[in-house]
């Protein structure tokens, strides 16, 4: 593949481009997809322990220690990026890590860490839903056309 | 055509300013890498004891600026220096203009992304040779922290990082350029254009800068008539591996062989196999530490005469990419001679 030089820039731009996606070093999809599916069943295998445990103190069902795991495991996330790790282990677990509730706690702390130096209010206050904001907001929008959409088919059925 | 200029986009200086001094403060990833004993300055932590990442960026760059100084023997408080050239990476370039207000001597702001530290020795060269400057203070720096926040991710946020991408260097380097005395000289200044090759990921600014890199080292050349082997070291700034394998490439095609007397920053500051920093170094801070901390040393040492550096800038901010804009970079380069 050779630029050549006087054609033009969108010709050039577009052969530069072929030439970088073939040479440029490709993530090993492999060795992340499996530290994912490791990780990522570890987390909820922690989580099923913790919805055990809450199950038994508690004296609760199954389904209703599923609020309190929740809390948990996003108050593990949040404690564990508080105190320098989570980065640390993402690096290694990938989608294991940000897919499962933990990921969400972990991009509300280092949200809330990072901007205390601009002060509670414009820094706390305004930023730390500057990445999970947006997981919020699909959130509730999904959650609102699919509960519109459940009770629609309710109603014709 | 103006009598000192070149051909394009090179200036020959008719009486080559001269390097009096350098001072180099680096982070403590780059304390460990290869260059950690070249550095004059380096911090056991990314803080440097100071309130947030952005004071210690500042408290780093007037470090590097007082070694600098004292190794002129410009030890007097404001220093003898008639202008004070400085850019970083950071919104409104408040590293450089806070360490300006500590200087107190008269300052000229830059921004040329990573390519900041040759555009302050290219104009603090040419207003010495212009004659309207006797000594002039050039500064350069970026904060691994301070730069993430900014571009980026916060700090602690947990991300995969793709294999192409960089790590910002903690570092600032600075140098003294003088009418007269004894350093290496600034013989040419090749004043790069802005180069959009159309790539559009962030994280791919190696690939983004190569062309940019190129397109400057071949007009230098081709201005001043010079080949590849006219230089013990060609230097660039932070392509990091994957960009220097592109320069190598692009390179090639126009007939321009750069073969093992090219060199990038980018992979002399860190080392790939002992630190997670994938491609490697990027950064103002990057070709400015291992400029001033490295390359003038081996210079001083005669292990290398000629030095053409060129350090390249990816000209993006977070408002342009996440607007779908492509990443224009920029190249400048310096011929220095011992």
């Amino acid at each position: 593949m050779k630029i050549k030089q006087g054609t033009s820039q969108q010709s050039q731009q577009a052969l530069y481009k072929q030439m970088v996606t073939k040479a440029e070093p490709k993530p090993p999809r492999l060795r992340n997809a499996i530290a994912a599916f490791l990780t990522g069943g570890l987390v909820c295998l922690t989580g099923e322990g913790i919805t055990d445990f809450w199950e038994a103190t508690m004296g609760i069902t199954h389904k209703q220690a599923g609020d309190p795991t929740v809390a948990t495991l996003v108050f593990l996330g949040a404690l564990l990026t508080g105190l320098g790790f989570f980065d640390k282990m993402a690096r290694f677990a990938g989608a294991g890590l940000a897919v499962p509730v933990t990921g969400f706690a972990n991009a509300m702390t280092a949200s809330a860490l990072e901007f205390k130096r601009e002060g509670l209010v414009f820094g706390i206050g305004g930023r730390m839903f500057q990445l999970a904001g947006a997981v919020i907001v699909y959130g509730v929008t999904t959650a609102f056309f699919v509960g519109l959409l459940a009770s629609l088919l309710k109603m014709f059925r | 055509m103006a009598k000192k200029r070149l051909g394009m986009q090179t200036v020959q200086l008719e009486q080559p300013p001269v390097i009096i001094g350098a001072g180099s403060a680096a982070g403590p990833m780059e304390a460990e890498g290869p260059l950690g004993l070249d550095f004059d300055q380096t911090y056991p932590d990314l803080t440097i004891g100071q309130q947030s990442f952005e004071k210690a960026e500042r408290q780093m760059m007037i470090d590097a600026c007082n070694l600098a100084l004292k190794k002129a023997n410009l030890t007097q408080k404001p220093p003898q220096i008639d202008y004070f050239l400085a850019g970083d990476l950071l919104n409104q370039i408040i590293t450089s203009s806070f360490s300006g207000l500590q200087l107190a001597v008269p300052f000229l702001g830059l921004y040329g992304a990573c390519s900041t530290f040759c555009e302050g020795i290219s104009i603090g060269s040419m207003l010495i040779d212009g004659g309207f400057a006797d000594k002039v203070l050039c500064a350069a720096s970026s904060h691994n922290a301070a730069a993430e926040r900014q571009y980026r991710y916060p700090t602690e946020y947990g991300s995969q990082r793709r294999p192409y991408a960089q790590w910002t260097v903690t570092g600032a380097g600075a140098l003294v350029l003088a009418s007269s005395g004894q350093g290496p000289r600034v013989t040419h200044v090749t004043t790069g254009k802005v180069v959009d090759m159309g790539i559009k990921d962030p994280f791919d600014q190696g690939a983004a800068m190569a062309p940019a890199a190129v397109d400057t080292i071949v007009t230098h050349l081709k201005d001043t008539g010079r080949k590849v082997d006219y230089y013990d070291l060609i230097v660039t700034g932070d392509l990091a591996r994957f960009g220097h394998e592109m320069a190598i490439r692009m390179a090639g095609q126009q007939n321009v062989v750069l073969d093992e007397r090219y060199k990038d920053c980018g992979m002399l500051v860190f080392d790939p196999e002992r630190q997670d920093v994938h491609s490697g170094g990027s950064g103002c801070g990057c070709s400015a530490i291992v400029t001033a901390g490295h390359l003038l040393k081996q210079m001083a040492q005669g292990k290398v005469k000629k030095l053409l550096l060129v350090a390249t800038g990816a000209l993006l901010s977070p408002t342009t990419f996440q607007q779908g804009d492509n990443i224009p970079a920029i190249a400048h380069a310096v011929a220095l001679e011992a």
